[in-house]
């Protein structure tokens, strides 16, 4: 890159041979971030931190699980009781799945407000939107590999949504579970996609996902484009390197969540029955059906939204839908300014119903249904989707304030 | 934001508002389990190794934990605790999980289930539950044992305390429910063949008994709490500290 | 951005001390981690200290018993094997004829390697690369009064389990500890309370 990063010594032989320091620049020293991130802007972060808790408990868990229709359970227990500080293991893992999902939509909440998703970071969004899916494929083949009741009739009833599909629906789920019920063969290979296959998928897209983000540059909570105020070496005048200044700031964001994290793994790993279910305590039994069956909270919205719609396919469709809708929302969003502080207050407005909605369906697809209950599930299920509507019909002649030159 | 904040809290108030109602049970008493005493779950697990072991294993658990962790000699254990054997015959080790051998087969013609395991009951069922499931037997002729449950209505489970709490009858009153329907409803039991235990005592015996269960459930919990607390002391430190090294190096930033 | 008036020995120390506190996390973080590979509750289980009962051995037997997935014996050795292990052809010809580089409780290191004269308890496995010797109490020749003998590559030892030299085995044979919780009955795998 430039004259200075050809050092002497290790490094610059290093240099000769590999870009060390050319990336180091790139992607830590001068990198410029917007200099206006907010509290918002932690969840990027913390993600690729939980990322790598969950790889490296992960690990040291798969020493020990038995992926055996006939171990499995006992193997978690054993693991709990019996293994060394294996109980911290678990529930570093456990736990971590859930943080997983608070940092991400959280982190996709952020983009939502301040329009990350906008030209030109369609691409980051959409790595985004697989790194998501990726990442709700990881958790639902995981949360099978303890062989507790919840996992067994957890992927019984998400695997039997593929049986809606016409023609080959049958066939399908056959397939999957490689057995006529689920069984030691679908345990042996959700384990195998679980520990490998997925995570490969999901590093990879990850890296896509901040390579992308480097490329164009970071938003920031104006949504105003640093790069076109640049000082006469060509360093955006709002930006700051990311390296020592948002490594520094992140790192008390990193310790903040700790603190978290580490509440709920020390002092409440079950967090009332929403991280580890409760009826997953007793193994699985293909004769039983636990009385009441949720899945874990991160996907009860979309299951409230399949539970709402009256027939199995289109339940099956509106749920799938409510996930792809949002990989096109960046040609949804016709707005051409992208922070929610300048846009219409419609907007809002819109956002507000998005929150309550997703939030409402979240508590209706934890909860047995009743009639008042889907009756809310339809009216929130509509408001998740009049979002999208709504964004493509205000965008179009959006009345917005002005947005400054440079960052506040 | 704050304004938004309160939209969204108060848009979701009906939501979070229902309250799911069940059957109700009696009895419906909460107890809490206190952690630190040992002498209590002793106790329990004396009781459970007497009258509960010889259906129901919990067999992810090690007798040496237990005593370790309760403060059981291993000689103790021995002697007090350990009734079972292995298959030769010669009683079981210390350092073995407490399993049981009955047949499941049997078990199953017996009680029309096989006995659970219940190293994670209180974790699965919760404390409050065990405590009145085990107050909550009755005398009801029409079932095999001659016994019902409050809390667990039909259960194929015969009494095994029944020498400590005796004998006893519902007091039932009509009731009208939720959903219009008249219906018998248990408002209380009167004892009417006295066991071994006074009221009082057999409380006290069901309560170090399920105090035991959730001991067992989760026997490393102690342990977690005591990591967990030196855990966040030192976070809160480092979080001190990180915090003046970002605002050290944000002064570079107008 | 602007560098005036940066306290720099204050970013410094602030710098080195999260670097430090933070490395004493991480640390801790650690430990937990490679503590997981420890022998767990199940395994130390397993590897209880076994009984042994020798309150039916003959004169000249072996018995084998398995202590933590090993082969452990219990030969009772008889006069005239015990009368081998103070033989000059015996003695002139072992590698670590005072078991100074070899493995025992303190209580066998003694000539014939055991609490109790009669009494031989050793592991079952030969010090060169693991396979398990065999009893050859018969096995006399010109350089060789009986004793154990390696089928893998040819490794002797006497009826203390003591290596000869000229054989592929570095040490005698490993005592593992032990003790008499009576006269018919041996703890294999425990140090007697002392």
């Amino acid at each position: 890159m430039s004259e200075n990063s050809s050092n002497n010594g290790l490094i610059g032989w290093i240099d000769a041979r590999f870009p060390l320091t050319k990336m180091y620049e790139e992607h830590l020293s001068k990198y410029y971030a917007p200099k206006n991130f907010n509290f918002w802007y932690f969840f990027g972060s913390l993600a690729l931190l939980v990322l790598v808790i969950q790889i490296v408990t992960g690990i040291f868990l798969t020493m020990h699980y038995k992926p055996d229709g006939e171990l499995a359970f006992a193997s978690v227990e054993y693991i709990a009781r019996d293994v060394d500080w294996g109980w911290l293991m678990r529930y570093l893992h456990s736990t971590g799945a859930s943080a997983f999902f608070v940092v991400v939509y959280l982190h996709m909440f952020r983009g939502l407000m301040y329009g990350s998703y906008q030209k030109p970071r369609e691409l980051i969004w959409l790595f985004g939107m697989f790194i998501f899916l990726a990442l709700m494929a990881e958790a639902f083949m995981g949360y099978l590999l303890p062989w507790g009741q919840m996992s067994y009739w957890g992927a019984q009833v998400i695997i039997s949504l593929f049986g809606a599909i016409p023609v080959v629906g049958d066939e399908l789920t056959l397939w999957i579970r490689g057995d006529f019920v689920i069984s030691d063969a679908t345990l042996n290979r959700f384990f195998a996609l679980h520990v490998i296959a997925v995570p490969l998928v999901l590093l990879m897209l990850v890296v896509m996902h901040i390579i992308a983000l480097h490329e164009v540059g970071s938003n920031n909570p104006d949504g105003i484009e640093i790069k076109k105020n640049k000082d006469a070496n060509g360093i955006p005048l709002d930006g700051i390197p990311f390296h020592p200044y948002y490594s520094v700031k992140d790192i008390v964001g990193v310790v903040g969540f700790l603190i978290l994290f580490s509440a709920v793994v020390f002092f409440t790993p079950e967090m009332g029955g929403y991280f580890l279910e409760y009826a997953n305590f007793i193994p699985a039994n293909p004769f039983k059906t636990p009385e009441h069956i949720a899945p874990v909270w991160y996907f009860t919205p979309f299951y409230a939204i399949l539970r709402a719609v009256p027939d199995k396919l289109m339940g099956v469709i509106a749920m799938f839908a409510a996930i792809a809708v949002l990989f096109v929302l960046p040609w949804i969003d016709r707005g051409k300014v992208r922070s929610i502080r300048y846009r219409a207050s419609s907007f809002k407005w819109l956002l507000v119903m998005l929150v309550v909605s997703f939030i409402g369906l979240g508590y209706l697809g934890a909860v047995p249904a009743t009639e008042t209950r889907t009756f809310f599930a339809r009216l929130f299920s509509v408001g998740y989707f009049a979002f999208f509507v709504g964004i493509w019909w205000i965008s179009k002649n959006e009345n917005t304030k002005p947005v400054p030159e440079r960052v506040q | 934001m704050k304004k938004g904040l309160i939209i969204v809290v108060a848009a979701l108030l009906p939501v979070l508002g229902w309250a799911a109602g069940g059957a109700p049970t009696y009895p419906d008493d909460d107890i809490d389990i206190n952690w630190d005493d040992k002498a209590s779950m002793q106790r329990g697990a004396r009781t459970f190794v007497n009258y509960c072991m010889g259906c129901h294993a919990v067999g992810y658990s090690r007798y040496d934990r237990v005593g370790r962790d309760l403060g059981i000699s291993d000689e103790q254990l021995l002697e007090n605790l350990i009734f079972t054997t292995n298959k030769q015959g010669e009683q079981t080790k210390v350092g073995e999980l407490m399993t049981i051998n009955m047949n499941a087969e049997y078990a199953e013609q017996a009680f029309g289930i096989a006995p659970p395991d219940l190293s994670l009951i209180a974790r699965s069922r919760g404390v409050d539950w065990l405590y009145n499931y085990l107050r909550g037997f009755y005398i009801d002729e029409t079932r095999p044992f001659g016994l019902n449950n409050g809390v667990f209505p039909n259960v194929g489970m015969p009494h095994a305390l029944v020498e400590l709490q005796g004998l006893q009858a519902p007091k039932k009153v009509v009731k009208t429910n939720s959903e219009g329907k008249e219906e018998e409803v248990i408002v209380g039991y009167e004892i009417v063949k006295p066991g071994s235990q006074s009221k009082s005592e057999y409380d006290q015996t069901v309560y170090d008994l399920v105090a035991f269960l959730d001991y067992v459930s989760e026997p490393y919990r102690q342990t977690r709490h005591k990591v967990g607390t030196g855990v966040i002391i030192f976070l809160f430190f480092f979080l001190i500290l990180t915090y003046f090294l970002k605002k050290e190096y944000w002064k570079d930033i107008h | 951005m602007s560098s005036e008036g940066v306290d720099n020995s204050r970013r410094r120390f602030l710098t080195a001390a999260t670097v430090v506190v933070g490395a004493v996390g991480t640390v801790a973080v650690a430990v937990p981690f490679v503590k997981t590979w420890n022998p767990s509750a199940r395994a130390r289980s397993a590897g209880a200290p076994v009984e042994a009962d020798i309150s039916k051995m003959q004169l000249g037997q072996q018995v084998v018993f398995k202590w933590r997935g090993k082969p452990v014996w219990v030969v009772r050795r008889d006069q005239k094997a015990l009368a081998t292990l103070s033989m000059p052809k015996v003695l002139d010809n072992l590698r670590d004829a005072s078991s100074d580089q070899s493995i025992q409780p303190d209580y066998a290191k003694n000539p014939q390697r055991s609490i109790k004269d009669e009494y031989f308890v050793v592991e079952g496995i030969c010090t060169h690369l693991g396979c398990s010797p065999s009893y050859r109490p018969d096995m006399i020749t010109a350089d060789f009064e009986g004793g154990f003998y390696c089928p893998c590559h040819g490794s002797k030892f006497d009826f203390a389990g003591r290596v000869y030299s000229g054989v592929p085995a570095p040490t005698n044979l490993t005592v593992p500890p032990h003790y008499f919780i009576n006269d018919g009955l041996i703890l294999i795998g425990e140090d007697g309370v002392a």
